[in-house]
């Protein structure tokens, strides 16, 4: 039909999948990135226009994408970081009362590449059985793709959060306290959760341990972000200052990692991580079931920290870590995303019990 | 928490025969249920009183009581067997309802009696009390319709005055939403309230302010007993609110809200499930949502699993029944492996990544007097589920499913009948629910009209209208190319094509070119379907179950094996005449094979049946049993395993895959050949073979045209029987009296006439016209022929009810109660020889007329019929596995040799009986003919005929008189007979009531009726009528036969205010004299239960 472009997408190991060009046109015809896939069924502006995508390519496996249009209110940051989207079908119209524009029109002016008409399934078959990896798509020739593919450098050892995080701070929220919250690539979910307890200051992720202090907040809050937390170097001298300055303290999945790495776990990187909203997470303390919403590549490994923390979560599906707390401290973090958006909302009381630790100092 | 070891014996309550609203859903749900808790090792006791149940077979429970499932029953079964706890969740609301019996009389749920686990007394009340439930929703903060309680009109109407119209109104504990309905005005009010307050069985209806037109969804929950909760499957109604879910078009996974929406509705599910209470196991919680403001209101919980739950099962491959039995013995849910992952725990969300499809199917076409017109009281008989990548691939695959001669939707030759339908027409049928809108709304796309004005009318959400826009889009750029070759199609356009769902067929239609020649180019070009697999994760982690659905994409998931392998081909969605019975076979056959060291492939498209359960086979292909798909499935097998192609079984899923038989390679079939298939249903061939054998036939011939027709009944004179060949239950059989009628029934099978649909007339699918033999007992064989010559006969079964009415609707025993030992003799010898004359390996159903001393035969069938599990379970032979096994080339002798076969088990008598669906259509006729119109079965067994009959009519709810009157009114013929009766109601102290005629009869042989009333067409009072005395509520039973011919008024107004009434009738004079021989037997005598497996091991003194 007419108006169709076309395309491929490239995997690094060369596997070729052929479909139709869709949303925004990359500066030079192909759009590059670590190709990631997610599971959820629904979510998916939640999930394009959250931060800690940047540097990758997201598959979904819902086929049908777009349906229920874009909303302002769904967004997660001010623009995607995301470097396209892979579909199997986007839709030609969306019908919903929320909706203010289509998926379609929404990638264009946001300016993120896609790719539909994908065997999305093969593709996840193939990253779940190789690991995520680099990936190029657009319509230009395979041997270009390819090339561009090999090129592509991952998210390994890649500062991905210098590109995401705020420039200058600002205040939200007109909660009871004060929480300072540090910017690696953080949802706007996530502030509405703390805004619902707390006047958050949001700051640059270079921002100092002692800016932050001087700030006295009640507590410390470490966001969510991209890539590979090794990468975000001088965030656990910061952190180690701040839970020696008795300040509580709370991570989410990018913040969690770096909260482990400053008690001197190690981090490494899953095959093809974690993306979706159906991960089982046991809460240990209780030994109940929490569905999680997840979007992380890289993984805590506690074994060389079992003194210092305790292990408050693990995922059900393959045991990896999925929180702790610091002993004799007020901080704790969790790998998955207790704010949701999107996904269930069956772990928002970890607001409530960093609001508890609040209270309590 | 793992399993409880303080119970050891748990008492499973079934949920009886196959009716409108409640399937063969719980027969799949009870028999994993009885599997899990036999593998944990606990004694399992069940309850069912439907024989053609997986679940009764005598292996899946330690004691399997096929009883009426009455409250008296059950608590003979608990004292007899004391189990330790009742799990009531597993059989549908027939459960539920039992459960809630026992525990008012203190049997189950107090102490010092059987534990209620899975759901207790409260959570069941809290969930069907609607204004119980209705208080609890609104003490969590959730939203519900206004709405109030009534216990009688004046109540009622003052809940109306207080809401406003329009409103809806739903009868306490009711499945299926039977006696619901909605009033726009005053005077619909009036009538609704009243059918509401007569259809709830505590009298009690809830009026609620009507939300048509909103969204609705479906939510399946799980809750363990440490209080963790998941949602297994989202569901959305194609169809707004105002249709029954059950008769709604459903999408799975929800594809028009956000995440905000859905999550804010998995969250009130939650609050649902643990308010309500249900401590552990599946719940199926329905919303509603505004689609102008996203406003979300509860609809209703069902604290048990349901029909919704099968289709999720299948949906995800996340089995909630499996899963609900070990919740309910103490395991949770992160204790419980995920089968298809075995990696993973249970405890989690199963994600999607095809869409599925799920379309009802209905069976107006055999209940004649019924609008077809689609509301809040459920009317499908069954149902189809496709799986495809997309909606627009699944929708058509399921349209095709449903094996009503449609190929997807429209493109196909059945769209010729919107030609004459104009635009303004057409819009309106599109906001009329009907089995047709959805082809209608396709219509209305093809031609261009604003899809504004069609969803305004239908209501469809726009993005699924959008879709199918982008099927009607792409149906012309097929269309373009008519009369083309297909080999110089492009590959691009036959991707795009497939990927939209599009059948050859509907290509062919499109092109004008054949289904055979469009798949060669098609496979030419290289686009051939690719196999994927569900798998509850989206690909996130192997599958280790090989379940499969077609699609057209990169890669194919089939796994090589070098095991010899047998396709089953399935029966599709359940229809009156082709149910669960037909399941059972294919069970049996993939459990027989299996255990035989076959690899195992079942094909079929019916969400609600244990062969689409992904463990009864080694691998499941969830397909329309279409040429097209079938070939599809043969040769991904064939190429699997490395050119070795497949056996075929097509003789055990009804007529389903007997109609495809002829098209599928002939040298793959296993067992009876395609040619002796056809020499079976080819009239001539059959004639010819029967006067070889001088076996006698009613004479008869076959017509196309009503003077060929007319030619036959001349001959052989009226009445004649006139039937389509290659059909099942009956369809469209009748019983002729004269010339006008023969011309009408003609007419009727025309191309024009309903059955043109399934394919109309034609010299391969003429019409059969017979003599009918007016007064023969009808006798039913089925036997297994291996390929040495040995014929098993299975059983032979005696119908109560004479000739004419079909086998299906009649009740039948085994052993024959009535027949002269050498009558059975000669059956048997002819079963026998007409057997090897049509080369029969596997099974052979022949139905006989006894009428005199002349033994006639009506017609042979070499395939499963639908008494197979009843003879099974009559005799305790394993019919179906046996002529699986002989199919593939075992012989009778080998299968004795390996204890497979065995002797059957005698001393008791088995009665069948139809369980029919006519109080969900009260103005259907409810005398019995030649079409069938029972939608399920039951079976009582006993010592003597008199209390198994007895058993079998209480399990089908007929409701035997103790005491009042009892209303006779028959034909002349019946009326000898009909003394006889006389006689029993008098010596059981029962009144009666009669017409003149018959009281004048009955007089003469000095019997005087205590009632006389006027004849209904004569009296000028209806309340001196039969009819008044029924309404005034005082006949306790009718017993109206019809007459042959001429007028059926009077009879049929008598016959539906019984029905409206829920007054019990019979409309056979044998029927009649079974049921009151078997009461006056019965008098004073304890009703005793007895297990199968006591019966089959002849313990019964």
């Amino acid at each position: 039909m007419s108006g169709v472009t076309q395309g491929a997408l490239v995997l690094a190991n060369g596997e070729v999948f052929e479909g139709e060009i869709i949303g925004a046109v990359p500066s030079d015809g192909v759009a590059a990135g670590e190709v990631v896939f997610n599971t959820a069924t629904t979510g998916y502006q939640e999930i394009v226009t959250d931060p800690s995508y940047a540097g990758q390519i997201i598959t979904f496996t819902q086929p049908h994408v777009g349906n229920y249009g874009v909303t302002r209110l769904d967004n997660e940051a001010g623009r995607p970081f995301a470097r396209g989207i892979v579909v199997r079908e986007l839709a030609r119209r969306h019908s919903n009362w929320r909706a203010e524009d289509s998926l379609a029109a929404s990638l264009q002016r946001w300016g993120v590449p896609g790719i539909a008409g994908i065997d999305t399934r093969r593709l996840t078959r193939v990253l779940r059985d190789t690991g995520a990896m680099a990936g190029a798509f657009g319509s230009a020739p395979v041997a270009v793709l390819r090339e561009r593919a090999n090129r592509e450098p991952g998210t390994s050892g890649v500062d991905l959060v210098g590109v995401v995080t705020t420039d200058k701070a600002y205040q939200v929220g007109s909660g009871r306290f004060d929480v300072v919250a540090y910017d690696f690539g953080i949802k706007s979910t996530i502030l509405s959760c703390l805004s619902a307890i707390a006047t958050v200051r949001v700051v640059p992720a270079s921002t100092s341990a002692d800016e932050v202090l001087a700030m006295k907040p009640n507590g410390v809050f470490l966001s969510n972000g991209p890539g590979d937390p090794e990468m975000v170097s001088e965030a656990p001298d910061n952190i180690r200052r701040i839970i020696d300055a008795g300040v509580p303290l709370f991570g989410i999945c990018l913040g969690h990692q770096l909260l482990s790495r400053t008690m001197g776990a190690r981090t490494y990187k899953l095959p093809f991580g974690h993306h979706g909203a159906n991960h089982p997470v046991r809460n240990l303390a209780s030994g109940t079931v929490e569905i999680t919403s997840q979007n992380h590549n890289f993984c805590v490994d506690t074994s060389a920290i079992e003194g210092l923390i305790e292990v408050t979560h693990i995922n059900l599906n393959d045991e990896t870590n999925e929180g702790i707390r610091v002993r004799d401290a007020r901080a704790f973090g969790v790998q998955y995303h207790p704010e949701a958006g999107p996904g269930p909302h069956d772990s928002r009381y970890l607001f409530a019990r960093f609001a508890e630790l609040m209270d309590a100092r | 928490m793992p399993r409880r070891n303080d119970l050891s014996s748990i008492l499973i309550i079934g949920s009886g025969p196959i009716v409108i609203g409640q399937a063969c859903e719980f027969d799949y749900s009870g028999t994993q249920a009885c599997r899990v808790l036999k593998d944990e090792g606990y004694r399992v006791i069940l309850a069912n009183s439907n024989p053609a149940t997986i679940m009764t077979d005598p292996d899946f429970a330690d004691r399997t009581y096929i009883e009426p499932l009455t409250p008296e029953v059950l608590e003979g079964i608990i004292e007899r067997e004391r189990p330790d706890a009742v799990l009531p969740t597993l059989g549908g609301q027939t459960g539920l309802n039992l459960a809630m019996d026992l525990f008012r009389r203190g049997k189950v749920g107090v102490a010092g009696t059987p534990e209620l686990i899975g759901a207790n007394a409260q959570a069941i009340e809290t969930a069907e009390n609607r204004e119980r439930f209705k208080e609890a929703m609104i003490e969590i903060g959730l939203s519900v319709p206004r709405s109030g309680i009534a216990r009688d009109m004046a109540e009622a109407r003052r809940v109306v005055d207080e809401i406003g119209l329009p409103v809806i109104i739903r009868p306490a504990y009711i499945l299926g939403g039977r006696g619901t309905g909605i009033a726009a005005s005053k005077e619909e009010f009036e009538h609704v309230a009243a059918n509401g307050l007569a259809a709830s069985p505590i009298g009690e209806i809830l009026i609620e302010s009507s939300i048509v037109g909103w969204k609705e969804y479906e939510l399946e929950v799980m809750r363990d007993r440490s209080d963790n909760c998941v949602i297994i499957c989202s569901i959305e109604n194609l169809d707004a609110m105002g249709v029954h879910t059950g008769d709604s078009i459903t999408v799975a996974p929800i594809q028009t809200l956000s995440d905000v929406e859905y999550q804010k509705m998995r969250s009130a599910a939650f609050a649902c499930i643990r308010r309500v209470g249900v401590e552990t196991g599946g719940s199926n919680v329905q919303f509603a949502v505004n689609p102008q403001t996203g406003e979300q209101v509860v609809i209703e919980m069902n604290p048990r699993v349901s029909r919704s739950s099968a289709l999720a099962s299948k949906a995800t491959g996340f089995p909630i029944a499996k899963i609900a039995a070990k919740l309910a013995v103490g395991y949770t849910l992160d204790e419980i492996p995920n089968d298809i992952t075995r990696k993973t725990p249970a405890s989690f969300e199963p994600t999607i990544d095809y869409v599925v499809t799920k379309i009802p199917r209905w069976a107006f076409e055999k209940l004649p007097g019924t609008s077809g017109v689609l509301g809040t009281q459920m009317q499908s008989v069954g149902e189809v589920m496709a799986i495809g990548r997309t909606f627009t691939e699944s929708v058509q695959k399921g349209l095709r499913s449903l094996e009503q001669g449609r190929l997807g939707l429209n493109a196909d030759p059945g769209e010729a009948n919107y030609a004459g339908i104009g635009d303004v027409e057409l819009l309106e049928r599109c906001a009329v629910p009907t089995s047709e809108r959805i082809f209608h709304v396709g219509e209305a796309i093809r031609r261009g009209l604003p899809i504004q004005d069609i969803h305004t009318k239908c209501l469809y959400d726009p993005w699924f209208l959008d879709q199918f826009l982008a099927i009607i889009e792409e149906r012309h750029s097929i269309e373009a190319n008519r009369g083309a070759d297909p080999h110089d199609l492009p590959k691009s356009l036959w991707r795009r094509a497939k990927r939209h769902g599009f059948s050859d067929g509907q290509i062919a239609h499109l092109i004008g070119s054949t289904e055979v020649e469009v798949r060669a180019a098609r496979l030419d070009s290289g686009v051939r379907a690719t196999f994927k697999t569900v798998d509850t994760c989206s690909a996130e982690f192997e599958a280790s179950t090989p379940y499969h659905y077609s699609s057209y994409e990169d890669e194919n998931e089939v796994r090589d094996s070098s095991r010899e392998r047998v396709i089953i081909l399935g029966s599709g969605p359940n229809r009156i005449g082709q149910g669960i019975e037909f399941d059972y076979c294919c069970v049996h056959a993939s459990f027989a094979l299996r255990d035989a060291g076959f690899e195992t492939v079942m094909v079929n498209c019916n969400p609600e049946t244990v062969s689409t359960d992904y463990d009864t086979s080694d691998r499941l292909y969830f397909e329309p049993l279409t040429y097209e798909d079938v070939m599809n499935v043969i040769e991904a097998e064939t190429a699997a395993s490395c050119g070795h192609e497949p056996k075929l079984i097509v003789t055990l899923g009804g007529q389903t895959p007997l109609k495809l038989a002829s098209q599928l390679p002939a040298h793959l079939v296993a067992g009876t050949s395609p040619d002796s298939i056809d020499l079976a249903e080819d009239r001539e061939r059959w004639n010819v073979l029967c006067a070889s054998l001088s076996i006698p036939q009613p004479p008869g011939g076959t017509a196309v045209t009503f003077d060929e027709a007319r030619a036959i009944a001349w001959r052989v004179g009226y009445p004649v029987l006139v039937r389509p060949s290659y059909v099942l239950g009956g369809r469209a059989m009748q019983i002729v009296h004269d010339e006008a009628a023969l011309e009408r029934a003609m007419r009727e099978l025309a191309r024009d006439g309903s059955l043109g649909r399934e394919g109309g007339l034609s010299a391969e699918r003429p019409v059969l016209v017979d003599r009918f033999l007016e007064d023969a007992t009808e006798v039913d064989v089925d036997a297994v022929r291996d390929h040495t010559g040995e014929v098993l006969i299975g059983g032979v079964m005696e119908h109560v009810e004479e000739a004419g009415v079909h086998s299906g609707d009649s009740a039948c025993a085994l052993p024959p109660q009535n027949l002269p030992a050498w009558v059975v003799e000669v059956i048997s010898s002819y079963a026998i020889s007409l057997a090897h004359a049509l080369g029969v390996i596997g099974l052979l159903n022949v139905q006989f007329a006894v009428l005199g001393t002349t033994v006639y035969v009506i017609e042979a069938n070499p395939r499963a019929s639908r008494t197979v599990p009843f003879v099974a379970k009559a005799t305790g032979v394993p019919l179906a596995k046996v002529a699986t096994r002989v199919m593939l080339g075992a012989t009778l002798a080998d299968l004795r040799a390996e204890g497979l076969l065995t002797a059957p088990v005698t001393g008791h008598v088995s009665v069948k009986e139809a369980v029919l669906p006519f109080n969900r259509f009260p103005n259907v006729d409810t005398a019995l003919g030649p079409e069938m119109r029972s939608t399920g079965e039951v079976m009582g067994i006993d010592t003597t005929f008199g209390a198994a009959f007895v058993k079998a009519e209480t399990a089908a709810g007929t409701i035997l008189p103790t005491e009042g009157l009892v209303f006779l009114s028959l034909a002349d013929k019946d009326k000898p007979a009909g003394l006889v009766v006389a006689m029993r109601l008098r010596e059981l102290g029962l009144g009666i009531a009669a017409t003149s005629g018959t009281a004048d009869y009955l007089s003469h042989f000095g019997i005087e009726v205590d009632e006389i009333v006027a004849k209904v067409s004569e009296a000028s009072d209806m309340k001196t009528t039969a009819v008044g005395l029924i309404e005034a509520g005082r006949v306790a039973f009718v017993v109206n036969t019809p007459r042959g011919s001429g007028s059926r008024s009077d009879g049929q107004a008598i016959r539906m205010a019984a029905n409206v009434n829920r007054v019990s009738s019979v409309t056979t004079i044998e029927a009649a004299l079974a049921a009151f021989n078997g009461l006056l037997e019965q008098r004073g005598r304890q009703v005793t239960v007895r297990s199968l497996q006591e019966y089959h091991s002849a313990v019964v003194r």
